[in-house]
């Protein structure tokens, strides 16, 4: 009897998981039975490559939503920080150097989004809507609009899969997902980026310097999307001035769709993980079963729909967060 | 016009909140105002509404810095005090707002700002949910499910919230803004208790309060303010909650 009692409460108080897990199950069946090329060891591996680099730019944006932010500018610093590392490439710095000014740029951006938003206490729906231009104006004037092409294969190693048998786009999505779920579950940096997100003004009444954190979710991103944009750049080859458009609008997709507030407050790292999961299995089967593509932005659509108002219905509380 | 008690005849006051100005553009919130409050005391602001008594609270806890005017504490004045200095300083609140997070459990709330972690990094959710129980039931605070977060609780469950965790804290000032005002009458009462206790503890009690008979019942000392100032300061052995009134609403007029 308590047990049972248990489960249904754990259901309830991750019911956007549960579903998740069940429509990307209940998704790959039906694949696999409609289509003989579904499950089969190369496609599941573009599977993974497909959706290694999302995963890392879509858990860094729940670290910022949970925070009680969004960064739309996301997609932009995937663009930017990717040049900066191909033009150091170009300029002839040894490839680990230009991977760490890369890395560094991303930082520098997130750095500059957390500590416009904390300073001007302007929302950062507005800053990052800013930043999300300057950071893409930049990616343009620095490239001139032309592609920065053939890099070095120990450039090009972080982004193919196969490299000696190893995948590092995936392996680094991996890592990213393994060392973020304890950060944010169980370190004070990670309660307070839910409490950023609850209520600011109590962390900030609890002796807690919020700018700091705050900030520091925002770097957090910037890095991410540097890596992203490494990944991006290695894997076409190219560093160009369009890579990443609309990155951040996936990301946040997946984030809601993986069940974490938009309002912030709580995170949930395992449903991003297993959004981005599913909507990468959506886009290869609907590609494997030839059907135009046309379709997969109108499903990942009503599939985000249906996400968030069955996570609304089955709410184990309603919250009232105008306390 | 000023009924002023002299009450640190003896004991030098722990806090002294001294010349306090403060303005939101065009409202002038406070206009040189002063408090001292003793250890062992239980010392109630009273006042109508909007006439600063939160305004003041915020400044002792550092949550607002005066245009104007001193903090000092210890004998000790704190300059451009923030909440880490001020609860440093040992200063805590339980806020009218109660500055709860709405999404975080009991636990999570109590310890919010100084987690319980194992191995210096990581939190020990265990423990910290043992303890609130723990605490909980010590001020006999009763809540069903500590899991749930506090924006599912009742409002006189959240208050009482807010207040065990000031209970946890236990600094030796201690502000309470309207501590009640979301309680039944027994639950109330109960937390009245709390406040002598800590009085007997030699704790600094400051309690903003509406309901004069309340602050009758447990306060040492009132201060009435009126638009930013102090109007009176009467020791509460020596006056009536009508006479009190009388102070409140004269400078109101004003």
């Amino acid at each position: 009897m308590k047990s049972t009692k248990r489960i249904r409460r754990l259901y309830e108080r991750h019911t956007t998981e549960f579903l998740l897990t069940g429509v990307l199950l209940l998704v790959g069946i039906a694949l696999t039975l409609y289509s003989p090329h579904f499950l089969t060891a190369k496609n599941l591996k573009n599977i993974l490559e497909a959706i290694s680099f999302r995963l890392i730019l879509a858990l860094g944006m729940n670290i910022v939503i949970t925070s009680g932010a969004i960064d739309l500018s996301a997609g932009s610093m995937v663009s930017l920080s990717g040049i900066m590392a191909a033009m150091s490439v170009k300029a002839g710095a040894p490839v680990p150097l230009a991977l760490g000014i890369g890395i560094l740029s991303g930082a520098l951006m997130g750095l500059i989004n957390g500590y416009a938003i904390t300073r001007t206490k302007i929302s950062p729906f507005i800053i990052t809507l800013a930043f999300m231009s300057v950071y893409r104006g930049l990616s343009l004037i620095f490239t001139k609009g032309i592609p920065i092409t053939i890099f070095p294969a120990a450039f090009l190693f972080w982004g193919r899969s196969d490299v000696f048998r190893i995948n590092p786009p995936l392996i680094l999505g991996i890592v990213t997902f393994v060392v973020l779920l304890p950060l944010v579950y169980h370190t004070k940096w990670g309660q307070y980026m839910m409490a950023l997100g609850g209520n600011e003004e109590a962390l900030r009444r609890q002796g807690i310097p919020t700018s700091r954190y705050r900030i520091s979710a925002h770097m957090v991103l910037g890095v991410l999307a540097a890596v992203t944009g490494i990944i991006v750049t290695a894997r076409l080859n190219s560093a160009e001035a369009n890579a990443g458009l609309n990155m951040e609008i996936d990301a946040i997709t997946a984030v809601i769709m993986g069940g974490t507030p938009l309002t912030g407050g709580n995170a949930n790292v395992y449903g991003t993980f297993i959004a981005v999961l599913l909507l990468g299995v959506i886009r290869n089967g609907l590609t494997i079963l030839s059907v135009s593509s046309f379709y997969q932005q109108f499903l990942i659509g009503v599939l985000l729909l249906f996400s968030v108002i069955m996570a609304k219905k089955r709410k184990a509380f309603s919250i009232n967060t105008n306390l | 016009m000023t009924v002023c008690y002299n009450n640190s005849m003896s004991i030098q006051p722990i806090l002294q909140l001294q010349n306090i100005h403060k303005r939101f553009g065009a409202v002038t919130a406070l206009d040189g105002m002063n408090l001292h409050v003793v250890p062992g005391e239980i010392l109630a602001i009273v006042g109508d509404n909007g006439c600063g008594k939160s305004t003041l609270m915020k400044v002792g806890c550092g949550v607002i810095q005066p245009d104007q005017g001193h903090i000092v504490c210890n004998g000790k004045p704190l300059q451009g005090l923030q909440p880490k200095e001020a609860l440093k300083a040992g200063i805590s609140a339980v806020y009218q707002d109660l500055a709860l997070d709405p999404m975080r459990d009991c636990a999570g709330n109590i310890f919010l700002g100084k987690e319980i972690t194992s191995f210096t990094f990581f939190i020990d959710h265990k423990s910290m949910r043992r303890k609130t129980e723990q605490l909980l039931h010590e001020l006999s605070i009763h809540i069903p499910d500590i899991t749930q977060p506090a924006g599912s609780l009742s409002g006189g469950q959240r208050q009482s919230l807010a207040i065990a965790r000031a209970m946890h804290e236990k600094t030796p000032i201690m502000f309470f803004d309207e501590p009640t005002s979301a309680m039944g009458v027994r639950e109330s009462a109960k937390i009245l208790d709390l406040l002598r206790h800590l009085r007997e503890e030699g704790i600094a009690v400051i309690i903003i309060s509406h309901n004069l008979f309340q602050v009758f019942d447990v306060a040492d000392r009132v201060t009435v303010m009126a638009a930013g100032k102090k109007v009176a300061d009467v020791l509460c052995s020596e006056s009536t909650p009508e006479e009190v009134n009388q102070f409140i609403l004269r400078g109101r007029a004003k």
